[in-house]
């Protein structure tokens, strides 16, 4: 029996959307809700939904981290609705959302209560300090990872740069440039058809 | 008097949440304006310092609505004041989210997939310079970024809660040392 041709070595399995329960999904989310202080959302999910739990893969998060990016509205709310609708529909955006909010939405209104005798608690804003800083860790383990599977050739790390250089070290508003560079990245890996009338 | 405040919250957050785009922090002139200056729900300064819980509390920063909305009109127009600012752009997301997921496994949808690729790397990158330049960057700073990264990377199954605690008991045991350059 002639097998079919071998796919090249580098190409994963493919990956199959495994069945997530909501109330599993909601009390995955719900505790990235409640730790995600500054920026560390987008890698926590990553850790949860790819690493630990291998419910998508990495191409499948970081497509939709791209496409989160440029849509309005806050990223990581739009994050967690994208890969509850990838995981379970309607359903499973509506849960992912309510989950990421409810922790963050009962911890911001006791704080606000609270917030003249925290203030009062010494160390409390060194506390916070330090938990942001450690939470820009978190993003740069997302940013090593991200920057890794791009980084297959010399097209990609151009591409990549592209970004980050006005983005990040020029300043420039996120939205134009990924606006700009999308399209061309994409006309750049767009699969090339041997002409049929050549 | 209850129900029209909540008919104010949702008009004046709602459409903010479309205006946010690359992130929140588009939104905090106009809300400001609307909530201190137009509907005088607050003054300046508890504007302030709303802004300085909701960036300190877990959620996004953005999540200062809530805080109004607790403000104007408690628990009910705390809901309403999340929900109008989330709810909007997240159903704009759902559709394109749907849309996308819809022709997963085309060989152009696996063009743009691979395509995106090093984009999200520059975002993320990007991202990382930026958060680092917002912080009040000292040494001890770097020195908790630094760790945190490290460890984030090398052993990616402790749990991260645990490193954000690692970094708030380094700067509580500096703050009590005395050592100020954080």
């Amino acid at each position: 029996m002639a097998l079919p041709q071998n796919p090249p070595l580098d190409s994963p399995p493919p990956h199959v959307t495994p069945h997530v329960p909501l109330l599993q999904l909601y009390r995955t989310f719900f505790w990235v809700g409640l730790f995600s202080f500054g920026g560390g959302v987008s890698a926590w999910l990553h850790r949860e939904v790819v690493n630990i739990r291998g419910w998508m893969t990495d191409d499948q998060f970081f497509s939709g981290y791209s496409l989160t990016h440029v849509l309005p509205g806050v990223n990581s709310s739009n994050l967690v609705v994208y890969i509850g609708q990838h995981l379970r529909g309607a359903s499973g955006a509506v849960v992912a959302l309510l989950a990421l909010l409810s922790g963050p939405f009962i911890v911001v209104i006791g704080a606000a209560v609270a917030y003249q005798y925290l203030l009062q608690v010494p160390g409390f804003q060194a506390a916070v300090a330090g938990i942001a800083a450690a939470a820009i860790g978190m993003l740069v383990r997302l940013g090593y990872i991200a920057v890794r599977q791009a980084t297959t050739g010399v097209v990609p790390v151009l591409i990549m740069l592209a970004v980050f250089i006005p983005v990040g070290i020029l300043r420039w508003p996120l939205v134009p440039v990924v606006l700009v560079m999308a399209p061309i990245a994409i006309a750049l890996a767009w699969p090339r058809k041997p002409k049929s009338n050549a | 008097m209850r129900d029209e405040s909540l008919l104010a919250l949702l008009i004046v957050i709602a459409p903010l949440s479309l205006v946010a785009i690359g992130g929140a922090s588009g939104i905090y002139a106009p809300l400001q304006h609307q909530t201190v200056d137009v509907y005088q729900w607050l003054t300046a300064r508890e504007f302030l310092e709303m802004f300085a819980i909701a960036r300190v509390t877990p959620g996004p920063g953005s999540m200062i609505t809530t805080l109004i909305g607790w403000k104007v009109a408690g628990l009910a127009g705390a809901l309403v004041a999340t929900l109008a600012l989330f709810v909007p752009a997240c159903i704009g997301c759902f559709v394109a989210a749907r849309a996308w997921n819809k022709y997963r496994g085309t060989e152009w949808h696996t063009a743009i997939e691979t395509g995106l690729r090093p984009v999200a790397g520059g975002i993320v990158a990007a991202a990382v310079v930026v958060l680092i330049r917002l912080a009040e960057t000292g040494p001890l700073s770097w020195l908790v970024l630094g760790v945190a990264s490290l460890v984030f990377v090398l052993l990616p199954k402790i749990h991260p809660g645990l490193i954000l605690a690692g970094g708030g008991a380094a700067y509580v045991a500096a703050y009590f040392a005395g050592f100020t350059a954080l």
